[in-house]
Protein backbone atom coordinates (compact mmCIF):
# COMPACT_ATOMS: atom_id res chain seq x y z
CA UNK A 1 0.00 0.00 0.00
CA UNK A 2 2.61 2.58 1.03
CA UNK A 3 5.07 1.97 -1.82
CA UNK A 4 2.13 2.32 -4.20
CA UNK A 5 1.11 5.66 -2.66
CA UNK A 6 4.67 6.89 -2.81
CA UNK A 7 4.90 6.01 -6.48
CA UNK A 8 1.63 7.83 -7.14
CA UNK A 9 2.93 10.85 -5.28
CA UNK A 10 6.16 10.88 -7.26
CA UNK A 11 4.21 10.60 -10.50
CA UNK A 12 1.96 13.48 -9.47
CA UNK A 13 4.99 15.62 -8.57
CA UNK A 14 6.59 14.96 -11.94
CA UNK A 15 3.34 15.73 -13.79
CA UNK A 16 2.89 18.99 -11.90
CA UNK A 17 6.49 20.01 -12.48
CA UNK A 18 6.09 19.32 -16.19
CA UNK A 19 2.82 21.29 -16.33
CA UNK A 20 4.50 24.25 -14.63
CA UNK A 21 7.38 24.07 -17.04
CA UNK A 22 5.01 23.87 -20.02
CA UNK A 23 3.10 26.94 -18.79
CA UNK A 24 6.33 28.89 -18.28
CA UNK A 25 7.50 27.98 -21.77
CA UNK A 26 4.13 28.82 -23.34
CA UNK A 27 4.07 32.22 -21.64
CA UNK A 28 7.67 32.91 -22.64
CA UNK A 29 6.75 32.06 -26.24
CA UNK A 30 3.69 34.32 -26.07
CA UNK A 31 5.73 37.26 -24.72
CA UNK A 32 8.45 36.66 -27.28
CA UNK A 33 5.89 36.76 -30.11
CA UNK A 34 4.27 39.93 -28.79
CA UNK A 35 7.50 41.91 -28.41
CA UNK A 36 8.87 40.72 -31.74
CA UNK A 37 5.71 41.23 -33.79
CA UNK A 38 4.78 44.65 -32.40
CA UNK A 39 7.07 47.67 -32.61
CA UNK A 40 6.11 49.08 -29.23
CA UNK A 41 4.61 46.95 -26.46
CA UNK A 42 3.73 48.01 -22.94
CA UNK A 43 3.09 45.36 -20.30
CA UNK A 44 1.00 47.16 -17.75
CA UNK A 45 -1.59 46.92 -15.00
CA UNK A 46 -4.92 47.82 -16.58
CA UNK A 47 -5.35 49.08 -20.13
CA UNK A 48 -4.16 52.24 -21.89
CA UNK A 49 -7.74 53.54 -21.50
CA UNK A 50 -7.99 52.49 -17.84
CA UNK A 51 -4.62 52.10 -16.14
CA UNK A 52 -5.00 50.37 -12.77
CA UNK A 53 -1.73 51.57 -11.29
CA UNK A 54 -0.06 54.97 -11.15
CA UNK A 55 3.24 53.74 -12.58
CA UNK A 56 1.54 52.14 -15.58
CA UNK A 57 -0.56 55.30 -15.98
CA UNK A 58 2.56 57.48 -16.16
CA UNK A 59 4.05 55.47 -19.01
CA UNK A 60 0.71 55.53 -20.87
CA UNK A 61 0.62 59.33 -20.54
CA UNK A 62 4.18 59.64 -21.86
CA UNK A 63 3.55 57.36 -24.84
CA UNK A 64 0.29 59.14 -25.65
CA UNK A 65 2.02 62.51 -25.41
CA UNK A 66 4.79 61.38 -27.74
CA UNK A 67 2.11 60.01 -30.05
CA UNK A 68 3.80 56.70 -30.85
CA UNK A 69 1.41 53.81 -31.55
CA UNK A 70 1.77 50.96 -29.05
CA UNK A 71 0.11 47.81 -27.85
CA UNK A 72 -0.88 47.60 -24.19
CA UNK A 73 -1.04 44.18 -22.54
CA UNK A 74 -2.86 43.93 -19.22
CA UNK A 75 -0.97 41.63 -16.84
CA UNK A 76 -3.83 41.74 -14.34
CA UNK A 77 -5.88 39.59 -16.71
CA UNK A 78 -3.44 36.70 -16.47
CA UNK A 79 -1.43 35.67 -13.44
CA UNK A 80 0.95 33.58 -15.58
CA UNK A 81 1.67 36.58 -17.80
CA UNK A 82 2.19 38.76 -14.72
CA UNK A 83 4.82 36.38 -13.38
CA UNK A 84 6.20 35.44 -16.79
CA UNK A 85 7.04 38.99 -17.82
CA UNK A 86 9.11 39.44 -14.64
CA UNK A 87 11.25 36.47 -15.57
CA UNK A 88 11.45 37.34 -19.25
CA UNK A 89 13.65 40.40 -18.73
CA UNK A 90 14.79 39.69 -15.19
CA UNK A 91 12.84 42.76 -14.11
CA UNK A 92 10.74 42.60 -10.94
CA UNK A 93 8.18 45.31 -11.63
CA UNK A 94 5.45 46.37 -14.00
CA UNK A 95 5.10 48.41 -16.27
CA UNK A 96 7.68 47.23 -18.81
CA UNK A 97 8.23 48.88 -22.17
CA UNK A 98 9.59 47.03 -25.22
CA UNK A 99 10.63 48.60 -28.50
CA UNK A 100 11.40 46.37 -31.49
CA UNK A 101 11.86 43.39 -29.22
CA UNK A 102 14.22 45.21 -26.88
CA UNK A 103 13.43 45.90 -23.21
CA UNK A 104 13.71 49.66 -22.69
CA UNK A 105 12.83 49.94 -19.03
CA UNK A 106 10.20 50.42 -16.37
CA UNK A 107 8.45 53.58 -15.26
CA UNK A 108 11.51 55.34 -13.81
CA UNK A 109 13.72 54.78 -16.84
CA UNK A 110 10.98 55.71 -19.32
CA UNK A 111 10.24 58.92 -17.39
CA UNK A 112 13.93 59.80 -17.14
CA UNK A 113 14.44 59.20 -20.86
CA UNK A 114 11.33 61.19 -21.75
CA UNK A 115 12.37 64.16 -19.62
CA UNK A 116 15.80 64.18 -21.24
CA UNK A 117 14.25 63.97 -24.72
CA UNK A 118 16.03 60.64 -25.19
CA UNK A 119 12.90 58.56 -25.57
CA UNK A 120 11.75 60.59 -28.57
CA UNK A 121 15.13 60.37 -30.30
CA UNK A 122 15.40 56.66 -29.45
CA UNK A 123 12.01 55.95 -31.06
CA UNK A 124 12.90 58.05 -34.11
CA UNK A 125 16.18 56.16 -34.49
CA UNK A 126 14.15 52.96 -34.51
CA UNK A 127 12.12 54.42 -37.37
CA UNK A 128 8.93 54.84 -35.36
CA UNK A 129 6.47 57.71 -35.88
CA UNK A 130 6.73 60.36 -33.18
CA UNK A 131 4.59 63.45 -32.88
CA UNK A 132 6.68 66.59 -33.38
CA UNK A 133 6.49 68.80 -30.34
CA UNK A 134 7.99 72.25 -29.87
CA UNK A 135 10.55 70.90 -27.40
CA UNK A 136 10.37 68.24 -24.74
CA UNK B 1 4.97 44.57 5.95
CA UNK B 2 6.68 47.84 4.97
CA UNK B 3 10.43 48.05 4.82
CA UNK B 4 12.67 50.37 6.78
CA UNK B 5 14.71 52.93 4.80
CA UNK B 6 17.93 51.89 6.59
CA UNK B 7 17.31 48.28 5.65
CA UNK B 8 16.92 49.25 1.97
CA UNK B 9 20.13 51.23 2.11
CA UNK B 10 21.97 48.39 3.84
CA UNK B 11 20.83 45.85 1.24
CA UNK B 12 21.83 48.06 -1.69
CA UNK B 13 25.27 48.71 -0.15
CA UNK B 14 25.81 45.03 0.54
CA UNK B 15 25.30 44.31 -3.16
CA UNK B 16 27.03 47.42 -4.52
CA UNK B 17 29.75 48.31 -2.00
CA UNK B 18 30.80 51.60 -3.68
CA UNK B 19 27.25 52.93 -3.93
CA UNK B 20 26.19 56.28 -2.55
CA UNK B 21 22.60 55.75 -1.57
CA UNK B 22 20.05 58.45 -0.82
CA UNK B 23 16.59 57.38 0.22
CA UNK B 24 13.50 59.50 0.63
CA UNK B 25 10.28 58.25 2.19
CA UNK B 26 7.82 59.77 -0.27
CA UNK B 27 4.57 59.34 1.58
CA UNK B 28 5.85 58.97 5.14
CA UNK B 29 4.23 55.54 5.28
CA UNK B 30 7.37 53.41 5.08
CA UNK B 31 6.06 51.94 1.84
CA UNK B 32 6.76 54.43 -0.94
CA UNK B 33 10.40 55.34 -1.37
CA UNK B 34 12.60 57.10 -3.88
CA UNK B 35 16.22 56.00 -4.02
CA UNK B 36 19.15 57.56 -5.79
CA UNK B 37 22.06 55.19 -6.22
CA UNK B 38 25.34 56.58 -7.51
CA UNK B 39 28.22 54.18 -8.06
CA UNK B 40 31.46 54.32 -10.03
CA UNK B 41 31.00 50.62 -10.76
CA UNK B 42 27.94 51.52 -12.87
CA UNK B 43 30.22 53.03 -15.48
CA UNK B 44 29.73 51.51 -18.93
CA UNK B 45 26.43 49.90 -17.94
CA UNK B 46 23.04 50.75 -19.40
CA UNK B 47 20.29 52.17 -17.20
CA UNK B 48 18.49 48.83 -17.35
CA UNK B 49 21.64 47.02 -16.18
CA UNK B 50 22.19 49.56 -13.39
CA UNK B 51 18.64 49.13 -12.13
CA UNK B 52 18.99 45.35 -12.38
CA UNK B 53 22.06 45.49 -10.15
CA UNK B 54 20.08 47.42 -7.53
CA UNK B 55 17.15 44.99 -7.77
CA UNK B 56 19.60 42.10 -7.40
CA UNK B 57 21.04 43.70 -4.29
CA UNK B 58 17.52 43.98 -2.90
CA UNK B 59 17.31 40.18 -3.15
CA UNK B 60 13.79 39.81 -4.44
CA UNK B 61 12.25 42.31 -2.02
CA UNK B 62 11.45 44.64 -4.91
CA UNK B 63 7.93 44.06 -6.12
CA UNK B 64 7.25 42.03 -3.01
CA UNK B 65 7.78 43.47 0.46
CA UNK B 66 9.03 46.64 -1.16
CA UNK B 67 6.03 47.84 -3.09
CA UNK B 68 7.17 51.14 -4.50
CA UNK B 69 10.74 52.24 -4.95
CA UNK B 70 11.30 54.94 -7.53
CA UNK B 71 14.86 54.42 -8.68
CA UNK B 72 17.40 56.74 -10.17
CA UNK B 73 20.92 55.52 -10.86
CA UNK B 74 24.08 57.07 -12.19
CA UNK B 75 27.83 57.37 -12.00
CA UNK B 76 29.64 60.00 -9.88
CA UNK B 77 30.33 62.30 -12.86
CA UNK B 78 26.69 62.28 -13.86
Amino acid sequence: MWPYLERMEALLDRTLAKLNKDTTMAIEQFIDNEVKNNDVVLFMKGTPQFPMCGFSGQVVQILDYIGVPYKGLNVLENEDLRNGIKGYSNWPTIPQLYVKGEFVGGCDIVREMFQAGELQSFLKEKGLPVKETASA
Amino acid sequence: MPMDANEIERLIRSGIPDAHVTIRDLAGDGDHYAATVIAASFKGKSRVQQHQLVYQALKGEMGGKLHALALQTGTPEG
